[in-house]
């Protein structure tokens, strides 16, 4: 018997006349959201994240300030022209984004147009991200159902850290250490 | 990981008993786990629905387990069809020979690894060595542990036993082109760890991962993590080979939403793991191998009372709460999966033929606080009740039960066998002597009364 029919074997035997259980979703799901801009910003910024609230028309302009004259990458579709084009040699990347999450602080790029891919965005050290205010949703539950399973998904929450050191969180090991957020409202 | 836990002798009491002695090690795991109560509660505090989505959390498990010969399938066929390929191994070995094979597939001789808990479970690394392929760990506590020749002690912080100044001397000591005048500032540390790592990472063409969850449905696998390194093994490398238990299937995408709100406000003790990363099948032009792992886990489906430790999703609360292992460390108890899940599902993965798998049961004073925070709500207690009445006993106690199964039988033989020693009442001492003084050593032997309550009841009801 191939270790495949084995163990197939071996599961239906152990659970043979165990009763199924139905699964009770009572937590909470679909929420409309108060101030969700207001709440994403202050998530962001309790992990050491830089935030920004910016009127759409300003966008523009903040993102020359931020951008000054770091080596970044712009990844295909993102609105902006320029750029470089060597991960390991540049100092940052700015991209947009697919789904914010205010509960949680987090910001889930499906590295579609605009958000560069999974090295793109993980090699540089300082990462700059624009969200659109009408991307943030309120909880995990709403972000994945607007998510697609079938492409990459990276969902980043502050900067790089780690608790490994007496299981308080440091900032700053293998991924960017800087991330910067402007929220486009 | 150079050594190797299997071979771990001694039974739980003999290693606690000397990690109780160490005041470092005391200090260190009191200091972590303290921090770590108090973050945990504020984030679980904050959320009204925390018991529903235990309650949904546990209900998805068990409904998973159930029906966990269709999900597989599902699984097997939907990697498949995103370009990834799937692999079932019984055994650690046959899951050890899979991957030894891929690797040398590959033409490499080193490969980078994500902190995994399977694949420490089947000690991966050492077949790999015995093959000369050399695995580099890159979890930041899993390097303190591969550097120092260490065990880990903790599933979520390895390296939790060993507080900054430690982990300094451990880098300045083996970690080649160490920056000199490293301090024990954590920042500096973990700077020094990415130095030390990126080349690695940039060149490495093989990766290999466990995942914290796989999707039925859709075929996706689920890594969450904190430092950036699981992500530089699972997108930059060509070739990426996950180990996976088959227990850490989920049916729906959709039942994500309660395990990513689970996982990391019990784990960390955040709102969110700094990264997450979700992946199906083959992406961005990588080759993805997926390795499904049994090594016990059927057996312990099997079990009607033991199988719900197969809902564990490794977040480490338990450890965190425990103050059995707040005292003894996780190396007493002779395992990956340390502190009260351990002594459950230790046991029930290897059996309990050694002395030290047999004392794991016992680990425990059943105070029940592994199971208050348990976020698929594991009742602990009750699958350590259930293994003692399995472990071997000694003929002694075996014996020494009959007997009292015999006399509490019957409620004649009850009232003459209190009579009895009501009238030696006098000659019982203190403490009682030869093996049976290790209960008198730490504990006052009851008094027993004048009167059995059966007397005084016949006595006052006849007057």
């Amino acid at each position: 018997m191939s270790a495949r029919e084995e163990i197939l074997a071996r599961v239906r035997k152990a659970v043979a006349g165990a009763e199924d259980v139905e699964i009770p979703r009572h937590y909470r799901t679909n929420r409309q959201g108060e101030d969700l801009v207001g709440l994403f910003a202050e998530r962001v910024d309790d992990y050491r994240a830089i935030v920004h609230v910016v009127p759409a028309a300003e966008v523009p302009g903040k993102l020359d300030a931020c951008l000054g004259e770091r080596r970044m990458i712009i990844p295909d579709g993102f609105d902006r022209a320029g750029g470089w084009d060597d991960v390991n040699t540049a100092d940052g990347v700015v991209t947009g984004c697919a789904v914010a999450i205010a509960e949680t602080g987090t910001i889930v790029l499906d590295h579609g147009p605009g958000q560069g891919t999974r090295a793109q965005t993980l090699v540089p050290d300082y990462h700059l991200c624009v969200v659109r205010a009408d991307q943030i949703v309120a909880g995990v539950p709403e972000a994945l159902a607007r998510l697609d399973p079938a492409r990459p998904l990276t969902w980043i929450s502050g900067p790089s850290a780690t608790s490994d050191i007496e299981l308080n969180r440091v900032e700053g090991v293998h991924g960017p250490r800087t991330l910067e957020v402007i929220i486009s409202t | 990981m150079s050594a190797t836990f299997l071979g771990m002798p001694g039974s739980f009491p003999k290693n606690s008993r000397k990690a109780v002695q160490n005041s470092q090690l005391r200090f260190n795991l009191r200091k972590a786990t303290h921090t770590i109560r108090g973050k945990r509660a504020g984030v679980v505090g904050e959320l009204p629905d925390w018991q529903e989505l235990r309650a949904a959390g546990k209900a998805i498990k068990d409904h998973t387990l159930r029906n966990l010969d269709r999900y597989l399938l599902q699984l097997e066929e939907a990697v498949t069809r995103a370009g990834g390929t799937v692999h079932w191994a019984r055994d650690a070995a046959e899951a050890n020979r899979i991957v030894t094979d891929l690797v040398k597939a590959t033409g490499e001789t080193e490969v980078v690894k994500v902190k995994s808990m399977a694949t420490q479970e089947i000690e991966l690394n050492q077949a790999l060595a015995a093959h000369g392929i050399t695995a580099y760990e890159t979890d930041l506590a899993e390097l303190i542990v591969q550097l120092g020749d260490d065990f880990p002690s903790h599933i979520l912080v390895p390296a939790i036993h060993r507080n900054r100044s430690e982990i300094r001397e451990i880098f300045l000591d083996k970690m080649p082109h160490v920056p000199p005048g490293l301090t024990d500032d954590p920042p500096a540390l973990a700077e020094a760890a990415r130095l030390h790592l990126r080349e690695r990472f940039l060149r490495s063409k093989v990766a290999i991962s466990g995942a914290n969850f796989m999707v039925a449905e859709t075929g996706t696998l689920v890594v969450l993590e904190s430092e950036g390194n699981g992500r530089m093994c699972l997108s930059l490398p060509e070739t990426l080979i996950s180990v996976v238990g088959i227990e850490k299937l989920l049916p729906s995408w959709r039942d994500l939403e309660v395990f990513l709100q689970l996982l990391p406000r019990s784990s960390t003790g955040e709102r969110m793991n700094p990264y997450t990363s979700m992946w199906t099948g083959a992406v961005e032009g990588q080759d993805f191998h997926l390795v499904l792992l049994d090594n016990g886990r059927t057996d312990v489906l099997a079990d009607e009372v033991g199988r719900q430790a197969l809902r564990c999703i490794r977040c480490s609360a338990c450890l965190n709460v425990c103050p059995v292992y707040e005292r003894a460390g996780g190396h007493a108890y002779g395992s990956v999966y340390p502190g009260p899940i351990g002594a459950i599902l230790t046991p029930q993965l290897r059996g309990m033929s050694s002395e030290l798998d047999a004392s794991l049961p016992f680990a425990s004073s059943l105070c029940g606080a592994c199971y208050d925070v348990c976020p698929v709500a594991i009742d602990i207690p009750e699958v350590l009740v259930d293994l003692r009445a399995k472990a071997p006993h000694a003929a002694a106690e075996k014996a020494g039960m009959k007997v009292a199964g015999w006399i509490l039988n019957d409620h004649e033989r009850l009232a003459k066998a209190q009579r009895a020693a009501t009238r030696a009442r006098k000659l019982v001492p203190k403490r009682l002597p030869g093996p049976l003084s290790a209960w008198t050593d730490t504990r006052d032997l009851p008094e027993i009364p004048e009167e059995s309550f059966r007397d005084w009841w016949e006595r006052n009801e006849r007057a």
